[in-house]
């Protein structure tokens, strides 16, 4: 799409200066940064990660959303190759600079370390990641299933699992009057 | 009294502790519980009235939002979109297609901003109405609710108008709106713009010096500043506590770098300043409606049919030959426009707090991933914190001023 209308978009300055400031600390090989329309994605590796966002975090940034993707078959390239991408959305509130830090999991060991040591708010929104996709949070404090019931087996939002579910809604177990 | 609270958050680590000792109760509360409003449960545990730790168990309501939307279109989806927030949908819809219209490129003409700005703060005063109003339902003035409730059908005349649907009225398109603002529309806005101040007056002399219900509200639920940014708090809750950040403001979209509107905040962070701010914003959004109805462009409110994306409206499909070609692109599954397979997270100010979505594509007009930052759940997780040592009674005012809709908590 060759949109004039769309490059009126840009990233802030802000934003270049914050990706470039992390670039430098966590050093060149370890990351790779994005751009699209006002958006800088930066992918750091699982073990940079703390780090990445601990810097983040004392030069002003806060998390305001955490969340996963699954790019199983998906057509086009992704930033890291992985199947699985988890997302911190991070906020600026002096410069406004809005910064994404993604970081790569896959399937045999999908396990990050927790970020609730920073933020408390990370607690819910890692819990419905490990809820949907199966991904573990090493150190998190009460890492429990939290929309889905706590005997639900699969992990639904994983691209491999139907829309119409596997049959768990027709086997619930339903608790009588008389049991309970 | 105040030695006993230090001693119990000192034990209360430790579960076997806890469980050891006798005087303590446990009381659940919900799922199904008037003072909740929607399905949510808590599970408190009482040293006497005073609550030791509340534990939220929430999930009732799931429904898979998140995973429809990677087997609906961007148009469809808006129907979901509705009915995660039921208590402001607009909010949601503009959320939603702005995230999708800016990963697409789409730039809105002018009189669809001001149109989406409008329906937007008419929401969020429908928003803010039933959520102040609903505090002080839950805390005995069923005089308030009343005139809140009252307000809020006169919006839902408003939306039924310019939709033909009163609840949810999906009334964004990728690139536009359903149908342009007609002089009935215009009508039904002067009306709720003449009422509603009247009725804000009304629950401000009700509520604002009664001895009863500040009581019950002012040093209940203590958000301190610090505690806000940790918890990831956005909005009226997180401007409640001192954090001045409005998206409307310091990242503009839409009609607002047009209008003239301040940032109500307190500092005390406590319920009664949650209940002031969201006052203060319905003020702050009817003078923002005025000023977008004065200053409404005329126009086209659709992007044209030139865009791709755009579904054309009945007029321009059945009388021209593009039209007609456009609509079945858009609309036949087999067909489909190729867009970019790109992601981006896009963020509005919702009445609740910051609404984000993260959108992820791989090229067709249906999402790859539609992961959706709600409010209230993210509000939510908070409440154990601010519930911790106070009594029982305070749970409702405390809930009610965390505005919490549980569709959305749930998705």
């Amino acid at each position: 799409m060759s949109d004039p209308r769309a490059s009126k978009l840009t990233p802030s300055l802000a934003q270049i200066e914050a990706a470039n400031h992390l670039v430098e600390v966590l050093g060149e090989p370890a990351v790779s940064t994005a751009t699209f329309r006002d958006n800088v994605r930066v992918y750091v590796n699982r073990e940079r990660l703390i780090l990445a966002l601990d810097a983040l975090r004392q030069s002003g940034f806060d998390l305001v959303e955490l969340g996963c993707t699954d790019y199983l078959k998906y057509p086009a390239t992704t930033g890291t190759g992985c199947r699985f991408e988890v997302h911190y959305a991070l906020l600026n509130r002096n410069s406004t600079a809005r910064l994404v830090v993604k970081v790569g999991v896959n399937d045999p060991d999908p396990t990050l370390p927790t970020t609730t040591t920073l933020w408390l708010g990370a607690d819910w929104m890692e819990r419905e990641v490990f809820d949907m996709y199966g991904i573990r949070f090493d150190g998190h404090p009460d890492l429990r299933r939290i929309l889905m019931p706590e005997e639900f087996s699969a992990h639904p939002l994983r691209k491999d699992y139907p829309l119409r579910g596997r049959g768990e809604r027709h086997n619930f177990p339903v608790l009588k009057r008389d049991q309970s | 009294m105040a030695t006993n609270l230090i001693d119990d958050e000192l034990e209360m680590d430790s579960d076997a502790t806890t469980r050891s000792q006798e005087y303590r109760w446990t009381l659940n509360f919900g799922p199904q519980h008037p003072a909740t409003h929607t399905t949510l449960r808590l599970v408190l545990e009482l040293d006497g009235e005073r609550i030791v730790q509340a534990t939220p168990y929430i999930g009732y309501l799931h429904s898979g939002f998140e995973k429809l939307g990677e087997h609906l279109n961007f148009n469809q989806y808006v129907t979901i979109v509705d009915r995660k927030n039921y208590v402001s949908p607009p909010y949601n819809e503009i959320a939603w297609h702005g995230a999708v219209e800016k990963l697409l490129g789409i730039e809105l003409t002018p009189r669809c901003r001001y149109i989406r700005t409008i329906i937007g703060e008419l929401s969020r005063i429908s928003d803010h109405l039933l959520c102040t109003g609903a505090s002080a339902l839950d805390l005995g003035g069923f005089t308030a609710f009343l005139f809140a409730f009252n307000q809020r059908e006169l919006i839902y005349d408003v939306y039924e108008e310019m939709s033909g649907y009163r609840f949810h009225p999906g009334y964004t398109r990728v690139g536009g709106v359903l149908y342009d603002f007609n002089d009935r529309v215009l009508d039904r806005i002067r009306r709720v713009l003449e009422t509603i101040p009247k009725a804000l007056q009304d629950m401000q002399k009700l509520l604002l010096r009664n001895k009863i219900f500040v009581d019950r509200m002012r040093g209940v639920g203590v958000l301190s500043r610090e505690d806000a940014i940790r918890f990831c708090a956005t909005g009226p809750i997180a401007r409640a506590s001192g954090v001045t950040y409005d998206l409307r403001k310091d990242e503009p979209y839409l009609a607002y770098p047009e209008l003239d509107f301040d940032v109500p905040y307190c500092v005390e962070g406590d319920c009664y300043a949650r209940f002031q701010v969201r006052l203060e914003e319905m003020w702050q959004s009817l003078s923002m409606i005025k000023q977008a109805m004065d200053k409404l462009p005329g126009g086209p409110v659709n992007v044209p049919i030139a865009d791709k994306y755009p579904l054309p409206d009945k007029g321009t499909t059945y009388n021209s030959m593009e039209g007609l070609i456009q609509h079945f692109e858009l609309i036949m599954p087999n067909r489909g426009v190729e867009g970019p397979a790109n992601e981006i997270y896009s963020a509005v100010e919702s009445p609740n707090g910051e609404l984000g979505y993260y959108l992820v594509t791989s090229g067709s007009q249906t999402a790859w991933r539609t992961r959706t930052r709600p409010p209230s759940f993210i509000h939510f997780q908070m409440f154990p914190h601010l519930i911790r040592s106070h009594t029982i009674s305070d749970v409702v005012a405390v809930l009610g001023s965390l505005n919490i809709i549980a569709a959305e908590l749930d998705r």
